[in-house]
């Protein structure tokens, strides 16, 4: 897994805190775990640094969260090398996950990679203007493979030339809908509706819009 | 107690005994790698799988508690299949290196590859490359031989209490690090070798030096400070090639400090290998014969108390028993052995001793520490500490006070103050701590050389003799008072009386009386920590100095005759830590050049003058021993010293106490020439080591 987000020896920057928002957002989560189990609010905590610091983590950001947490800063670059949605270097505007595992890879996302990098010139790997391009494993929407995840987002059931009109409203600056690209919902059988055709309610109102968990239904 | 049966032979353990210890105790050796005796067990490699039966598959014996009705089988089909099957895999990434790679002839690895291992690779594919880590000047890594039994993030984190090797990545890109390249900052890092069941934590200084099949070993005593740690010194030809711990449960379990690992390779620089002899203001080479001649033409006409001796921190017993005897026969009682000027000795023998014993430690539930760092003064106790600190939960917490300098011991203490005030209102019984050490069942207090070696010293000691008294420090069956010393050489010299005789002069009157010109001739055996310039310019009108001792150290340049010693690895010598338990070093390798056990030269030199000392051997020196002091009668073992008065009441000063070892990684002559030493002062500590005089 070449993944651009890891690449280490980038310019780290001296201090790190957090916003007086971010500080009251902490001290909320941290307070969520009982008397002497604070250090359970590293993961959440981390996220937060990453927004904060436009979607990478600093040392000085895992070294401000161990000494809130009182932990030592090694266990915190533990966690923080251990999960690969921390990133450990600076990443462009948009961060393009491509999903390379066995389904997504069956369903054409070689395609995807070749659309990105037609749009954007940026291969695996590569970071050009606002994006970065990283491949990944699995990210478990495999019913509407192949997609990507770009930042927070799940784009699904792409092909090439879905992929170059995402890529195209992003860079316009448009925000483009999420989960399927197609229209269907969730992750409902393509061709339509197979089951329980009789009981089928009417089309409610679209999925709840923010995150574009594809295959929740 | 759980009765379970293992290959076939009933046994019953303890609860809580785990598998892997039950077949142990039967002497069936599981091979393991995680698994550490003195670490928690995270049961990650698997190597030690036995058969269960009525178990669907082997399970890991390091981490199963023992249970009744168990029925295992360590050397079944199932078992040696699993096992083949675990070292198959952790060969995959494992390197073919052994012939270069320093581990081999003592690597777990290489020992159980012969057991259990295949004779092909079945795997295919490339082998996982791993960049090496910087982790300081001490431990050189090799990190694609590691195979991530984490034994050495354990080892940091529960015994040396550094927080800073961990495992970063996940899966196939697992490594183990700092993550952030540094030197570990602990005085225990050497251990990590010890631990590290492969050859991914070596020694730098020891790098490509030597096989082990090559070495001699000899089993010996440390004095790189006074715990006395056991140690094995492995050597090769005449030369010390490095030294390893040695199991001794009652004194440094199976650790050492990187000073007692490493600082050996300053048994090889600025040795003294000759007699020398000045004239003319320069010191030149010379015989035996001309240096005792030209001591004994200056101690020909002086009187018993022109004539001293200072004893340096290295001494060894033997070599001070005959001193002290010369110094007898010439009529002088000017002699010690406190070269910090330590208000100590004198008394009775608890009073100067660390009498709850190192491994008492564990069962104490409120210590106090005054002026001492014992982090730096002596890690192996610290790490003691540290392991009844974190026993805490179990039974019950451990309070530490500090009065001193407010540091970091790696376990959580309770500053009180600074200086001697502290002391006092604890004696008088105010303050929180008094209560804590008086409400204590096994209370004890830990008094540093930093609190005795000050002018008010004795009256210091008279203070923590009141708070003994006061808080039920000293009780039947337990004592807690301890004096922590810093020199290998302090309590044998004490035990043995090297202290000013009737009307004899300290360390201080001794400097003051060559000064004055009324002390004439000073003998220093191995004493480098005394201010020099107060004996005045060589050959000018300061007194005679004879330097007898081993590296070319301060004492040596300010003498006017030098003979020769032998370091600790060069002798059959006995020192007695700061318990006050006697044990004996052996002699390792020959004196370099000229150079010949101490007391031999004191020996030949009393014959030489016609004083000769009644004894022809080490057998007859040692009787000596015994008649001087009957603890040295018993090697090895710690009788409990009777409690008595001492200290001097007496006025005290205001300023806090301060640790006499401001430099961990140098304290003596030998860890002054240590190259490794220097590198450590440099990058661990981060300062550039004043040159070597």
């Amino acid at each position: 897994m070449t993944s651009a987000a890891t690449t280490e020896g980038a310019a780290q920057p001296e201090t790190f805190a957090f916003t007086a928002e971010n500080l009251e957002r902490a001290k909320t989560i941290i307070a969520r775990y009982p008397q002497g189990r604070q250090q359970s609010a590293v993961m959440p905590l981390l996220d937060l640094a990453q927004r904060q610091s436009g979607n990478w983590l600093p040392r000085a950001a895992m070294d401000h969260v161990a000494e809130m947490l009182e932990m030592p800063r090694i266990r915190v670059y533990e966690v923080a090398s251990f999960y690969t949605m921390y990133n450990k270097a600076p990443v462009a505007k948009y961060l393009v996950q491509i999903c390379r595992t066995t389904p997504c890879w069956l369903c054409g996302c070689n395609d995807l990679a070749r659309a990105v990098k037609d749009v954007t010139g940026a291969g695996v790997g590569e970071t050009v203007g606002d994006f970065t391009v990283m491949e990944v494993e699995c990210l478990g929407a495999c019913v509407n493979a192949p997609m990507v995840q770009i930042n927070d987002d799940y784009y699904e059931d792409l092909d090439y030339d879905r992929m170059v009109t995402l890529l195209e409203a992003l860079k316009r600056g448009e925000m483009p809908a999420i989960g399927s690209q197609t229209g269907r919902r969730g992750s409902e059988a393509a061709s339509g509706p197979t089951t329980m055709l009789k009981q089928r309610p009417k089309p409610a109102a679209p999925a709840v819009a923010g995150r574009g968990d594809g295959d929740k239904g | 107690m759980p009765k379970l049966t293992i290959d076939g032979i009933e046994i019953e353990v303890e609860p809580g005994t785990s598998v892997l210890q039950a077949c142990e105790r039967l002497g069936i050796e599981i091979p393991r790698f995680c698994f550490h005796d003195r670490l928690s067990v995270p049961a990650n490699c698997r190597m030690c799988l036995v058969e269960m039966e009525r178990s669907p598959k082997p399970i890991a014996s390091c981490a199963m508690p023992a249970a009744d009705g168990m029925v295992i089988h360590t050397d079944s089909e199932i078992t040696r299949k699993a096992r083949r099957g675990v070292m198959e895999l952790l060969l995959i990434n494992h390197p073919l290196d052994c012939p270069i790679c320093d581990q081999g002839g003592e690597c777990d690895l290489q020992d159980q590859a012969v057991a259990y291992g295949l004779d092909h690779s079945r795997f295919q594919e490339n082998k996982r490359a791993v960049k090496e880590k910087y982790l300081g000047p001490l431990i050189k890594t090799f990190m694609t031989r590691c195979i991530h039994c984490t034994r050495c993030i354990r080892f940091s984190d529960e015994i040396a209490g550094v927080e800073e090797l961990g495992a970063t990545g996940r899966g196939e890109h697992m490594e183990i690090g700092t993550y952030i390249e540094r030197a570990i900052t602990s005085e225990l890092s050497g251990n990590l070798i010890d631990v590290c069941p492969v050859g991914a934590l070596t020694s730098k200084p020891y790098a490509f030096a030597a096989r082990p099949w090559e070495l001699k070993k000899t089993d010996t005593i440390d004095v790189m400070d006074a715990v006395g740690s056991n140690i094995r010194v492995d050597s090769r030809g005449g030369e010390v090639m490095r030294v390893l711990p040695r199991l001794h449960e009652d004194v440094n379990e199976e650790w050492i400090s990187d000073k007692t690992r490493f600082a050996c390779d300053g048994l090889r620089r600025q040795r003294l290998d000759r007699p020398y002899v000045r004239e003319n203001g320069k010191l030149r080479p010379a015989t035996w014969d001309e240096a005792f001649a030209t001591i004994a033409e200056r101690l020909g006409a002086l009187k018993g108390d022109q004539i001293a001796a200072i004893a340096g921190d290295l001494a060894d017993v033997e070599g001070l028993m005959a001193l002290k005897d010369l110094m007898g026969q010439l009529g002088s009682p000017n002699l010690d052995c406190r070269q910090d000027g330590a208000q100590i000795g004198g008394g009775p023998r608890a009073g100067y001793l660390f009498n709850t014993g190192i491994a008492g430690i564990e069962s104490a539930d409120a210590i106090l520490l005054v002026g001492t760092n014992p982090r730096w003064e002596a890690p192996i106790i610290n790490a003691r500490i540290r392991k009844r600190w974190l026993l805490g939960g179990q039974i019950g917490a451990l309070k530490v006070g500090v009065i001193g300098p407010d540091i970091d011991l790696t376990y959580r203490t309770q500053h009180l103050g600074a200086g001697p005030r502290t002391l006092q209102s604890i004696a008088t019984g105010k303050g929180d701590f008094a209560d804590i050490l008086g409400a204590a069942d096994r209370p004890m207090l830990i008094l540093g050389m930093g609190a005795l070696a000050r002018p008010d010293g004795a009256a210091v000691l008279d203070m923590a003799r009141q708070v003994a008294d006061s808080c039920g420090l000293v009780k039947e069956g337990w004592n807690g008072f301890n004096v922590l010393h810093t020199a290998a050489g302090r309590v044998g010299a004490l035990d043995i009386g090297f202290l000013p005789g009737d009307g004899g002069r300290d360390v201080a009157g001794i400097l003051e009386g060559a000064g004055s010109g009324a002390v004439k001739l000073v003998w220093l055996y191995g004493a480098d920590e005394i201010d020099m310039t107060a004996l005045g310019a060589p050959g000018g009108d300061g007194a005679f100095v004879v330097y007898q001792g081993h590296h070319g150290d301060r004492g040596a340049h300010r003498a006017d005759v030098i003979l020769p010693g032998a370091a600790y690895t060069e002798k059959n010598a006995t020192y007695v830590n700061t318990e006050g338990r006697v044990q004996r070093a052996r002699m390792a390798v020959f004196p370099p050049g000229e150079a010949r056990e101490d007391w031999r030269i004191l020996r030949a030199f009393s014959d030489r003058i016609g004083r000769r000392l009644p004894y022809d051997s080490l057998t007859q020196l040692r009787g000596r021993l015994v008649e001087a002091n009957p603890v040295f009668a018993e090697i090895d073992r710690l009788s409990p010293a009777a409690w008595g008065t001492f200290g001097t009441e007496g006025k005290v000063a205001n300023p806090g106490f301060a640790s006499p070892v401001a430099n961990f990684y140098m304290t003596d002559p030998i860890s002054r020439a240590s190259v490794t030493m220097a590198k450590c002062v440099q990058e661990i500590m981060g300062q550039t080591p004043a040159a070597a005089e």
